[in-house]
């Protein structure tokens, strides 16, 4: 063997190892609608306890791959593994929140019984919701902000205040991995801020938290980390590596110059 | 006559054909609930009309060997085959092909009845077919009912029920946000499936007494009807379950009392009265109670503004906001502020000011997002609170 044979196969174990670890390992992943590629064969692997963001343009594939990461989507090919094994294995350890406006909020259900749904993956079918189950419901609530909204019909609720009920209900599964798709579309000011110390906390205690996120301004100040994606992957890593103006400029083309990149606070 | 069969007292079929009727209308009604609230209320037409071609080969399966065409459990794991094929039918068109579901749904359902009913006119000509009475189950019958087939529709209805507790959670979370649903473990098609099967289940067992056109109106009609009534799911199911028991109770004690009408449509005619009236009168949803919370509202907004604007001195042209400011003793006609309003105007103003300020400091914002023009900032933020605000209101602004 060749020393170049030697460190490849290093490589590829190192990467192995890599994706044992990681909360969450994409390889190869590709999504096709209609015979046209959302997510091309998409490498990623995302670092425990770190806060990482996916960003890129519209139709760039960031909640496409987010989904397929998570089976919602089926991929043409590629696989996820979560702390090392498939999806089916550990589905205890993740949360997701999905984006707000994929469900009709005129459901028949208040704010304290979309957050008790957090609950009912350990419930099963059969379990009994205990007051212990209910004091947990208002803590999750307490930690978003919304415990005052307890009670309320979610349909009356603003679309701030929905994301913070979905985040709450992911609080309520108690999990080692935040999976959040556009958390912060169309919220106010100040659910944005509650969300990002929510988040920020989760962080602090040790878990993983990646978000689809659109607004660059704000990515080096809420993620450790950033994922570019445009179909393929653009650029992985941390904020100082992978934030830079050639990558955005590589996943935005000359979309972004509306913007204006000079004043993004992108790393040199 | 009618309290005598809402009583159970109008003979041995006719009770038969009341509990018979009351434990479908329960089984179908919270049945029904999930796939209202799964939107795909719809599918259960299909599966309804797919049940006929099933009926008739059952029955001339039946004939050709030699038992007797009749058997109702017989005929009923016929239908079952052939809805269990229909829905099939409807699932791999939508998967498969760019039709819609409401297309596949159409062409499903307008296939299978056309053929059932190919099926029912050639067994008409049979030796043995012109007394079969199949054609009794399009709108059902209940003439004739035995009691072991009350004895099907109680243990059939009862089994549907049973299972609908048992998996009320999955489908809720199935139904309220699929793609949770799924990460969380719960399988989508594991939990349609349940949905669907229990769908048919009610509709095999209804066809007895309302018949495969009617049964898609028990299937929806009370869910519709609970639905005003409660914004809570799992109080939609009891509704649910309450409204279809009390239609097919009233209904069938109204045909048995009037012999010559029939069952089946006389329990959908009293559901869909139960509807009406809750679409007028439930409070919270009806027509009666949003038309009211508009008006108060809009009333609410009109003086307030016409507060605001006497109390800064502005002239009010709205004549509602007029006539409501003076029809409350605020002002007079001429638009000049009573004693009371220029109280009231300089306490409206004040609140408009604490908002203000409440929405732009940082801790308060998630409070002053409650803002709605009518809430009094009191009733949100804590003394302490609003004496900041106070504070504030006094200090910089007074030095700019």
């Amino acid at each position: 063997m060749t020393p170049a044979h030697l460190l490849e196969i290093e490589t590829q174990a190192k990467a192995e190892a890599a994706a044992a670890d990681s909360p969450l390992a994409i390889r190869g992943m590709t999504v096709f609608y209609d015979q046209k590629p959302a997510v091309f064969s998409v490498d990623a692997t995302f670092q425990p306890g770190r806060m990482t963001a996916i960003i890129g343009p519209n139709g760039a594939g960031k909640s496409t791959l987010l989904k397929a990461a998570l089976g919602i989507v089926t991929p043409l090919a590629g696989k996820a593994t979560i702390f090392g094994a498939p999806l089916s294995e550990r589905r205890d350890r993740l949360a997701y929140v999905p984006q707000r406006a994929s469900v009709d909020w005129d459901f028949p259900a208040r704010v304290a019984d979309v957050v008790a749904m957090g609950l009912y993956p350990k419930l099963g079918l059969l379990g009994r919701f205990t007051g212990a189950h209910r004091a947990k419901v208002k803590h999750c609530l307490a930690r978003v902000g919304m415990e005052d909204f307890a009670h309320r019909q979610i349909g009356q609720l603003s679309g701030g205040q929905q994301q913070r009920v979905f985040l709450a209900r992911a609080l309520a599964q108690e999990a080692d991995l935040y999976l959040l798709d556009e958390p912060f579309a169309g919220v106010d000011a100040a659910t944005e801020r509650a969300i990002i110390d929510v988040l920020k906390e989760l962080k602090s205690e040790g878990k993983t938290v990646i978000a689809v996120h659109h607004d660059l301004s704000t990515v080096p100040e809420y993620f450790d980390d950033v994922l570019i994606l445009n179909v393929r992957k653009v650029s992985e890593g941390s904020v100082a590596e992978a934030f830079t103006h050639e990558a955005l400029d590589a996943a935005y083309g000359g979309r972004l110059d509306l913007a204006g990149t000079a004043a993004l606070p992108v790393s040199a | 006559m009618l309290f005598e069969a809402l009583t159970f007292q109008l003979g041995y079929n006719a009770t038969l054909v009341t509990i018979g009727a009351v434990l479908l209308g329960l089984a179908a009604g919270v049945t029904g609930t999930f796939l209202f609230l799964r939107k795909r209320a719809l599918v259960s037409d299909a599966i309804a009309h797919a049940t006929l071609p099933g009926v008739g080969l059952a029955f001339i399966a039946l004939t050709l060997l030699g038992f007797d065409g009749r058997n109702l459990p017989a005929l009923l794991i016929g239908s079952a085959l052939s809805a269990i094929l229909g829905l099939f039918a409807v699932q791999w068109l939508t998967a498969r092909t760019r039709l819609s579901e409401d297309a596949a749904i159409g062409a499903v359902l307008s296939v299978f009845f056309s053929f059932g009913i190919v099926l029912l006119t050639v067994i008409q000509t049979m030796e043995t077919g012109g007394q079969a009475g199949l054609e009794g189950f399009l709108l059902g019958s209940t003439a004739g009912m035995l009691f072991a087939d009350a004895a099907l529709i109680a243990a059939g209805g009862a089994i549907v029920v049973a299972l609908v507790f048992l998996f009320r959670r999955p489908m809720t979370l199935v139904s309220f946000d699929p793609g949770f649903a799924a990460t969380s473990g719960t399988s989508l098609n594991r939990i349609d499936l349940v949905i669907m099967g229990l769908v048919m289940g009610v509709t095999v067992v209804g066809l007895k007494i309302v018949g495969l056109i009617l049964i898609v109106a028990l299937l929806i009609i009370p869910p519709v009807t609970a639905r005003f009534w409660s914004d809570r799911a799992e109080h939609v199911v009891i509704f649910a379950g309450i409204f279809g028991a009390l239609s097919a109770w009233i209904g069938a004690a109204l045909s048995a009392s009037a012999p010559d009408l029939p069952t089946g449509p006389l329990i959908v005619l009293v559901s869909f009265a139960l509807f009406a009236l809750s679409m007028i009168f439930a409070p919270g949803r009806g027509l009666l109670a949003s038309a009211y919370r508009h008006r108060w509202f809009q009333r609410g907004v009109h003086i307030r503004q016409g507060l605001l604007a006497l109390a800064q001195g502005q002239p009010i042209y709205e004549p509602l906001t007029l006539r409501l400011l003076s029809r409350a003793g605020l002002a007079r006609a001429d638009g000049v502020a009573t004693e009371s309003g220029k109280a009231r105007a300089a306490r409206a103003l004040r609140d408009e000011k604490r908002w203000e300020v409440a929405r732009a400091t940082p801790d308060l914002e998630l409070a002053a997002a409650r803002y709605d023009g009518l809430t009094r900032i009191e009733d949100v933020l804590t003394p302490d609170q609003i004496a900041e605000i106070d504070a504030r209101i006094g200090g910089p602004e007074a030095v700019a």
